[in-house]
């Protein structure tokens, strides 16, 4: 008896190094603008070539401005970095999906949409939040610069075995509550340290009722537990949405692979390491209040005070005093992006929240959507013309304030409604005040020019 | 790889817990700064006020612990971005040990690729090493590798084969490379197991 993380990781063990170590097989490697040419010139530099090209995809997403038409970046810095990635790319033969290009978008967008990542696939990329991939049932992981060299020269990674923790979902998630509302509430639960040293499996009724979107962003904020891997189990809703994507197999061969899928689900009676039960149907929609994800509470209750210096810290820099209720707090900014909330569902969602209202006066709105592919589907669905309506700015795709890299900040005590996945110091931008929700939350809070309850603008 | 024997040196105690690579090193840094240079910035919003001055209450700008070269962290040490310039930052500053009682995962494996000892400590150990970190006239430890101890006193866990690694300044791709003909096998294997897992739009 198995779990589903068992099941991915044995079948990758190319040697077994002893104390739990393994040098393991990675069937996916995808590189960014931050560090991809980078990393491609430092293998070159050493004599070495990327062992398999054709498991490799790269494309452009933290550095890029998304102001519409710009098409790249006007910043030297990111022209650099962008230019030497289409050259060691090429020289390598690695496939790129540049600017523009259908294909381009936030790396963990794009690759599920495009069908490069598969359940029960290994899958990495120097960015944390590789674990996404865990919604298709892929065991994706960050790494850093020297793992990337590893990976291109041996498509290999020698890993320590993480232990195993199961989060069930139990009960029905009620109006108004997004997966992101789901993985907040366990933050904090757990906190931010409480995932350290395993692998998470997200399981129970509330899960297998998400859309396979939802599931990504679910599995997104993974390792702000601590985790470096989270998986949805695949099941006929992961099968559906990948068929037909541009990189699955197609035809028979899918038919075949999705078979092997379904296999990967935990066995019944399989057991896990730790077990941690949530009741879905008693979870509100969250908002953060401080400056780590696990400072997060119910968007219709009242900041906490301060347990310790830390947190008098977060509450000071975030211009908030403890037993106010966060709900009504001031916003400047609203920024609905990122590779935790920029899918098409998603932006749906807030569409409809936004439909036939206006965006306060004092607030700068922005969507972002994740992909190039995602803003043509919007677009033909005609939700730019609702956010444009409503005074949002429709962007073009990319990692934008989510990231800081690449010029697009939040001012210094600005405060921003975001979809994104860290409320850290100075993500945003030096001084930025960041409050994580969902895409309707942040949205109702851009009408609203206050954070507000999403709830109170269902139709 | 710089190998890491035996490391006496003053330790600098930072009790912020959930201490995340974003604030050892800023994103546009990573972007813009040669790997080489880095040190400047670590840490920089915590060292640094919002006129560029130095903030006198941070640890590593008072005497003696701008010398350090182990750094005492609190829970959950360097967690979030996978950025490895999180440790070309640290060692750019001149730490070469890391200790705390939990780490972010992707940051601690960072570590050992860098010749930088990362040692996860359980809670009471951590808070005696906290203690005299914070005391000037008690903060100087001594880190054997080898024995696994500090001081002669205090014995830490690390994985045998990453302590290979740092006590003989090994680097991990070459090691992997000698393996080539596991892997070609695995994955000869593999592509008859999995064959849509090698043909990504094929």
């Amino acid at each position: 008896m198995k779990t589903l993380f068992a099941k991915v990781w044995d079948a990758h063990v190319v040697a077994d190094l002893g104390g739990g170590v393994a040098l393991l097989h990675i069937d996916r490697h995808l590189q960014h603008d931050l560090g991809g040419g980078r990393s491609l010139k430092t293998l070159r530099e050493r004599g070495l070539k990327v062992r398999n090209p054709e498991l490799t995809f790269a494309t452009a997403d933290h550095v890029i401005e998304t102001e519409p038409g710009v098409k790249g970046s006007r910043h030297d810095w990111a022209i650099k970095l962008l230019d030497s990635l289409r050259t060691e790319t090429r020289a390598a033969g690695v496939r790129l999906f540049d600017v523009g290009e259908d294909g381009q978008g936030i790396v963990h967008v794009v690759a599920p949409e495009l069908g490069i990542t598969l359940p029960g696939l290994t899958a990495v990329c120097g960015d944390s939040h590789t674990c996404t991939n865990g919604g298709i049932g892929a065991m994706g992981f960050g790494i850093g610069a020297t793992e990337i060299v590893h990976v291109l020269a041996t498509q290999c990674l020698v890993q320590s075995r993480p232990r195993t923790m199961r989060a069930t979902f139990d009960g029905e998630r009620r109006a108004g509550v997004h997966s992101k509302d789901l993985i907040l509430a366990l933050a904090g639960r757990i906190g931010t340290a409480g995932g350290v040293g395993h692998a998470l499996e997200y399981a129970g009724p509330a899960i297998r009722a998400l859309s396979v979107e939802e599931r990504l962003t679910l599995c997104n904020l993974t390792v702000e537990l601590g985790a470096k891997i989270g998986m949805v189990a695949p099941d006929v809703f992961t099968i559906d949405w990948l068929r037909g994507r541009r990189f699955a197999p197609q035809g028979k061969a899918f038919d075949a692979a999705a078979e092997q899928w379904l296999a990967l689900a935990s066995d019944a009676g399989a057991s896990f390491d730790r077990e941690v039960v949530l009741d879905a149907s008693a979870i509100s929609p969250q908002v953060t209040w401080g400056t780590s994800p696990e400072d997060v509470i119910a968007v219709d209750a009242r900041i906490p005070s301060p347990i310790d210096d830390a947190k008098r810290e977060a509450l000071a820099y975030m211009g908030l005093e403890a037993g106010a209720p966060v709900a009504g707090t001031k916003v400047d900014r609203v920024f609905i992006g990122s590779c935790t909330n920029s899918r098409l569902p998603d932006l749906r969602a807030a569409a409809a929240v936004v439909k036939g209202r206006k965006v306060a006066r004092h607030v700068r709105a922005w969507v972002v959507p994740g992909s190039v592919a995602t803003q043509r589907a919007a677009e033909a669905e005609g939700l730019h013309e609702v956010f444009r309506a409503a005074g949002f700015e429709w962007r073009d795709p990319g990692c934008s304030l989510c990231v800081g890299a690449n010029g697009e900040l939040v001012e210094r005590e600005a405060r921003c409604v975001s979809t994104s996945n860290r409320n850290f110091v100075g993500r945003q931008g030096p001084g930025a005040r960041t409050h994580l929700a969902s895409p309707v939350t942040a949205a109702a809070s851009a009408i609203a020019g206050a954070i507000a309850d999403p709830r109170e603008f269902l139709s | 790889m710089t190998p890491f024997t035996t490391l006496a040196a003053i330790a600098a105690y930072y009790p912020k817990p959930n201490v995340d690579t974003d604030l050892i090193i800023r994103v546009e840094r990573c972007a813009q700064v040669p790997r080489d240079q880095l040190g400047p910035y670590a840490f920089e919003m915590a060292r640094f006020r919002a006129d560029g001055s130095e903030n006198p209450d941070f640890v590593l700008n008072r005497a003696p612990w701008r010398e350090a070269r182990i750094l005492v962290g609190a829970e959950n040490f360097g967690c979030g971005s996978s950025r490895e310039m999180a440790v070309w930052a640290l060692a750019g500053l001149g730490i070469r040990c890391v200790i705390a009682p939990s780490f972010g995962q992707i940051f601690f494996d960072n570590c050992f690729q860098n010749g930088v000892l990362a040692i996860r400590l359980p809670a009471d150990a951590h808070a005696a090493l906290a203690k005299r970190a914070s005391d000037p006239k008690d903060c100087t430890f001594t880190v054997d590798l080898a024995a696994q101890t500090i001081d002669g006193t205090i014995r830490f866990d690390v994985d045998p084969l990453r302590k290979t690694m740092l006590l003989e300044g090994l680097d991990e791709v070459g090691l992997t490379l000698s393996r080539a003909e596991d892997i070609a096998a695995f994955q000869a294997a593999d592509r008859a197991r999995r064959p849509w897992a090698y043909a990504p739009g094929a």
